[in-house]
């Protein structure tokens, strides 16, 4: 069987003044539909880079990615991004930050009145309500990332790609902004692909944790299952055996002997 | 009800004022007296000078050449309206005893006095950075965009970017007349050549700083615009023109000054109406008042030249959508 979303065999060459640098080489993963995948590995290994192929930010050398049957060639709303750095347009308020989107990817097909709708919907789900008319520059940090989530998800994308987005926060507004994705995910069971150096979000919020090796010719090395039930309460999960044997398999493979015998390979 | 809201003002003034207040009058007493002191040393340098036109103007000289030009220009106008009302009255009469008489409208062909060289200097340049700006913007946003465009046009650019107004001079003037021939010419050809003059030199500038603006627009916004799908004109519109719109006018205030600079020595060249002109004139005069004259038109250069900058940033406030960057 087809699986959702596919990327069969992707690697990609990094062209520079003396030489190419190839930083995946034959990339394999299977996502399905309504999954929650994390991307875990050393900075630097190409998290970002396999996350901007599925965009189609950027276009892999060799191997490609199929989404729901179809190649994938460029980049579309059907996959939103959620930067790091929220990407906010500072000339636009918060409202008009996710109208951007929304009006540009459902025009012509949503009446004016239910774009509006749409809008204040997503901006509910995270809670931005109270700031609709704020500019970026005057919310804090999680809040900025709150609407860059709003505006991931108001383009009802087929998959969410997030690239470490809480990664500029301090703990509490991250436990805060992943308890809300998980209630997000919950709730509307999207497909959702993340990229994130902390081993608890990982192990806490996904369905697989894709592990890679360092680069250059980075690899999947090893996908864990993650078979916790849900709904997943971070205060419970801290005695849980089950969570810390995957927390032990997440830092035994990044700390472990593994990536060094993958690089002497 | 009154007697509380002045009290209000008073009180919200001194919580407003505090350091502010003191800060603002130290840098004002700053700049009095960055005044005085330039008018001291160039009153004591001044009297040092002589040249064969006598001494060079001080200050006091050139307050009074200020005065006198100013004199001129209301005599002029008085005269002009003069010959107007004199002429409406003798068409007026000449109707009068005679219905299908032919009446003559004249213009009024006086000197222009330093006040009409001022504004014929204004509209001059205003024309020629307008014109200027209409090609520069877009091609700075297109070099911006496109690489292999900023490939095309960038030597271009360099090439001509370090060319003085003065080699420019003949080849516009002879283009224009060749190519500007009509019966009734809006504008005169002195006009344009130095209205061109002015575009030529002041293109550059705002081509390149727009370019660089346009070409470093954060690469997260140009990927939000690529995952929606933005059209290229949208994409332009809103993410393009507001992230590079501070280097657009860092640009523009620079090819203004650039512009500015460039007219004086074009109309003095050229003989085209303006200051450059008026300065080429009072030094062709030579009488004694001439060099207090030409340290008026100078200053006033230097004025206008000043306001047209302090202009741009006024309209750069406007424009801008962060109001909380300090311009300068
Ligand atoms: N556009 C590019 N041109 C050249 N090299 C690139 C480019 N993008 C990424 N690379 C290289 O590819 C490798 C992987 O980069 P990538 O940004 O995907 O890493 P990452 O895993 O996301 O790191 P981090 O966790 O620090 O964000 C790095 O060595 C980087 O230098
Ligand atoms: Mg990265």
């Amino acid at each position: 069987m087809r699986s959702y979303l596919e990327l069969s065999n992707v690697s990609i060459e990094f062209t520079t003044k003396s030489s190419t640098f190839r930083a995946l080489d034959k990339v394999n993963l299977h996502v399905s539909k309504g999954e929650f995948i994390s991307l875990i590995g050393h900075s630097g290994c190409g998290k970002s880079t396999v996350l901007n192929i599925v965009a189609g930010l950027y276009q892999a050398t060799e191997g490609g990615v199929i989404l729901e049957g179809k190649e994938i060639n460029a980049p579309g709303p059907d996959r939103a991004v959620v930067f790091q750095n929220h990407a906010l347009l500072p000339w636009l308020t918060v409202y008009q930050n996710v109208e951007l989107a929304v009006a540009q990817v459902f025009k012509g097909k949503r009446s004016p009145a239910e774009i509006r709708d749409w809008i204040l919907h997503n901006l509910d789900l995270v809670h931005m309500t109270h700031a609709l008319d704020k500019y970026p520059h005057e919310i804090s940090g999680g809040m900025k990332q709150r609407v860059g989530i709003a505006r991931g998800l108001a383009m009802e994308p087929k998959v969410l790609l997030m690239d470490e987005p809480f990664g500029a926060l301090d703990a509490l507004t991250r436990a805060h902004l992943q308890d809300e994705v998980m209630r997000i995910h919950a709730s509307l069971n999207n497909t959702v692909i993340m990229i994130t150096h902390d081993v608890d979000e990982a192990v806490l919020l996904s369905d697989k944790i894709v592990m890679m090796t360092v680069g250059p010719n980075a690899r999947i090395g090893n996908i864990l299952d993650v078979k916790l039930p849900r709904p997943r309460d971070r205060l419970a999960m801290a005695n849980d055996t089950q969570y810390n044997h995957y927390r032990q398999e997440v830092l035994k493979f990044l700390y472990g002997g593994h990536n060094q015998q993958e690089l002497a390979a | 009800m009154l007697q509380r809201a002045r009290v209000m003002t008073s009180e919200l003034l001194n919580r407003m004022s505090g350091v502010d207040m003191s800060a603002l009058l130290r840098s004002w007493t700053l700049t009095v007296f960055g005044i005085i002191a330039f008018v001291l040393l160039w009153e004591l340098g001044a009297s040092r000078i002589d040249t064969a036109l006598g001494k060079f103007p001080g200050p006091q000289q050139v307050w009074s050449q200020t005065q006198s030009l100013y004199d001129d220009h209301v005599r002029e106008q008085e005269r002009r309206q003069d010959f107007y009302e004199r002429q409406d009255q003798r068409n007026a009469e000449r109707l009068a005893a005679n219905p299908d008489a032919e009446v003559q409208f004249r213009d009024y062909t006086g000197r222009p006095t330093f006040l009409d060289q001022v504004k014929t200097s204004l509209i001059t340049v205003a024309f020629g950075f307008t014109l200027a700006m209409l090609v520069a913007i877009p091609l700075g946003i297109v070099c911006g965009l496109s690489n292999t465009m900023y490939s095309v046009v960038n030597p271009v650019v360099q090439v001509f970017k370090p060319v003085s107004p003065l080699a420019w001079l003949p080849l516009v003037t002879m283009v224009v007349s060749a190519l500007y021939v009509t019966e009734s010419p809006l504008v005169s050809k002195a006009f344009l050549t130095s209205a061109i003059t002015v575009a030529l030199c002041c293109l550059w500038p705002t081509v390149i700083n727009t370019t660089v603006g346009v070409a470093s627009v954060d690469k997260d916004l140009v990927n939000v615009s690529r995952v929606i799908q933005l059209p290229a004109l949208q994409h332009v519109r809103k993410i393009v023109l507001p992230s590079a719109i501070p280097m657009i006018f860092t640009g523009m205030r620079l090819s203004l000054a650039t512009g500015w600079m460039v007219l004086i020595a074009a109309e003095m060249l050229a003989q085209s109406p303006g200051l450059g002109k008026f300065i080429w004139d009072e030094f062709q005069n030579g009488s004694s008042d001439s060099l207090g004259r030409i340290m008026v038109a100078v200053l006033a250069i230097g004025l206008i030249g000043f306001l047209l900058d302090k202009l741009m940033l006024l309209l750069q406030r406007r424009m801008s959508w962060d109001k909380s960057t300090v311009l300068r």
